[in-house]
């Protein structure tokens, strides 16, 4: 469904609402599912965004995202330079992605606090974006609402009992997808909900035996914006 | 919201409002939010447009590759001399272009309906709206218009350059200001979806072909040229004159245009500007230029 302010908008920083504000969208995706700033990040750039990038400004985007920097900060312009201050050590390159991938897709291969995640996305088109694939799993993860992500050993009742943790905050559910690779092995979970995921709600989902981890990621709407930039 | 304008249209005339109104009730029960919370949203993105209008009108903006940039204050500052047209026509060109100035320095914008056509939206509706004295609740109102339009060409046809070529981003702006403006300006409904139709049909076919791929070249430009078209748009639904293709039908056209369009004037700058020796050689040395900044 196509809401108005997503045609009025995005407030963001230029040139490209795929190449600039979609890629600044995975970084800060990214960001959520390593759980902070990253202290290594691999940013791989495909298609579009590997002839282009450079002259789109793609490359300050993802790491402005991975530093938590929405689409409509101004600092995104000097992310680069910024990185080592925040304690993140990045590369950017060039990479051919196999497969049908769309045009403007990157893959970031993060590390922090001795966890690695390689998540690839791809930017759609007016700032909207989609992470297709997160360690292997194919799952599609818009960004566009809260959203629960998890991986879980694949049994009887594990999504009734994420349900119920998030039905006991009153988080109501909008879209459910399971991905998993063979029966009874893990099982990716994501779930977009209409109200923000309360941190507390998280922990209780990770605290389940069989979960082998969970994160939060914040539509960007809920994220706090630039000190000193416009509002949203 | 709405798929189709036609529909919207006649909710509207039909319980006597405005397309801006049945879009906020729309929006409003789709995404459970008051319609003052909509309205107060449409209001920062606003102020956002104001604000890369002025900056851009300043004049002193380089693009990273250093070649556009500096042309709005061209227009501003010979207003007086040499004016073909001159007025309104000429201010709105200058917003159009300061607005992707801005843009292509990296500066704040609004993507409306993209960052690429950006500049549209902000230079009709402002640019009229300064010359008639309208408040900021007349332009909230617009934007809500403008906005059901780029929903409706979202959902039937495309807003990206690289699936439709220009005519879904500088073409698509040029019908949401288009039907927004001549609403904004006393139209009707109908008239609005007219203008909306009389807009489009002189973007249909409009590849994207900028240089280097770069949203620099033609696209400042392209805001400019798509400006004047909304603006002949509205001057002609305005005096009632109608267009025999009904808007939706218009706006599914452009979808299979697009469709069929070649990847070449998709984004890719494989043909077009992009692949005149010109524009082959400008865009090389442009990625030396922004190679050696940075």
């Amino acid at each position: 469904m196509v809401s108005l302010l997503d045609i009025i908008g995005p407030v963001m920083v230029g040139p490209s609402s795929s190449h600039t504000a979609g890629a600044c969208r995975i970084g800060l995706l990214a960001r959520d599912l390593i759980g902070g700033t990253p202290e290594t990040a691999r940013v791989e750039l495909h298609g579009s965004f590997a002839r282009t990038g450079e002259g789109h400004g793609t490359d300050l985007a993802i790491v402005g995202g991975l530093l938590g920097f929405r689409p409509d900060d101004e600092r995104l312009r000097g992310s680069l330079d910024m990185a080592a201050g925040e304690g993140l050590d990045f590369t950017v390159e060039k990479t051919t992605i196999e497969g049908e991938v769309h045009p403007n897709t990157a893959r970031l291969t993060l590390g922090r606090r001795g966890l690695s995640i390689t998540v690839t996305g791809s930017s759609l088109g007016a700032g909207r974006v989609e992470l297709i694939e997160i360690d292997g799993y194919d799952v599609s993860v818009s960004g566009a609402f809260p959203t629960v992500v998890l991986l879980a050993q694949d049994r009887p009742g594990s999504v009734a009992r994420i349900t119920g943790i998030l039905a006991d905050d009153a988080v109501n559910i909008a879209t459910l997808r399971l991905t998993r690779k063979r029966r009874g092995g893990d099982a990716f979970m994501v779930l977009e909900c209409d109200d923000p995921i309360p941190p507390d709600a998280i922990g209780r989902i990770e605290h389940l035996d069989w979960v082998r981890w969970a994160r939060a990621l914040r539509s960007v709407a809920d994220r706090p914006g630039a000190p000193t930039g416009p509002r949203r | 919201m709405y798929r189709s304008l036609e529909e919207a249209v006649r909710d509207a005339t039909a319980r006597r409002a405005t397309l801006a109104q049945v879009a906020l009730a729309a929006e409003a029960e789709d995404q459970g939010r008051t319609v003052e919370a909509i309205r107060a949203a449409l209001g920062r993105a606003l102020e956002v447009m104001r604000g890369a209008t002025g900056r851009g009108l300043a004049g002193d903006l380089r693009s990273a590759s250093g070649l556009v940039g500096g042309d709005a204050a061209k227009l501003v500052a010979g207003a007086g001399a040499g004016a073909v047209v001159g007025g309104v026509f000429r201010d709105v060109l200058a917003r159009a272009l300061a607005v992707q100035e801005v843009n292509a320095a990296m500066g704040v914008i609004v993507a409306a309906p993209t960052a690429g056509g950006a500049g549209v939206l902000p230079a009709v509706l402002t640019g009229l709206a300064h010359a008639r004295g309208l408040s900021d609740d007349a332009l909230v109102d617009a934007l809500a218009t403008a906005g059901l339009i780029g929903a409706v060409v979202a959902e039937r046809a495309s807003l990206s350059g690289a699936e439709g070529g220009c005519q879904a981003e500088t073409g698509a702006a040029a019908g949401m200001a288009a039907g927004a403006a001549a609403e904004m300006l006393g139209g009707t409904p109908a008239q609005a979806g007219h203008a909306v139709a009389l807009a489009m049909q002189g973007t249909l076919g409009l590849v994207c072909d900028p240089l280097g791929g770069l949203v620099e070249l033609p696209c400042v430009f392209r805001n400019a040229t798509g400006s004047a078209i909304a603006l002949a748009a509205v001057e002609m639904a305005l005096a009632g004159i109608t267009f025999a293709i009904p808007v939706d039908e218009v706006i599914d056209v452009m979808g299979e245009i697009g469709r069929g369009m070649d990847v070449r004037y998709r984004e890719t700058a494989g043909g077009g500007l992009a692949a005149t020796p010109t524009g082959r050689r400008l865009a090389r040395e442009r990625l030396v230029q922004i190679k050696r900044g940075s």
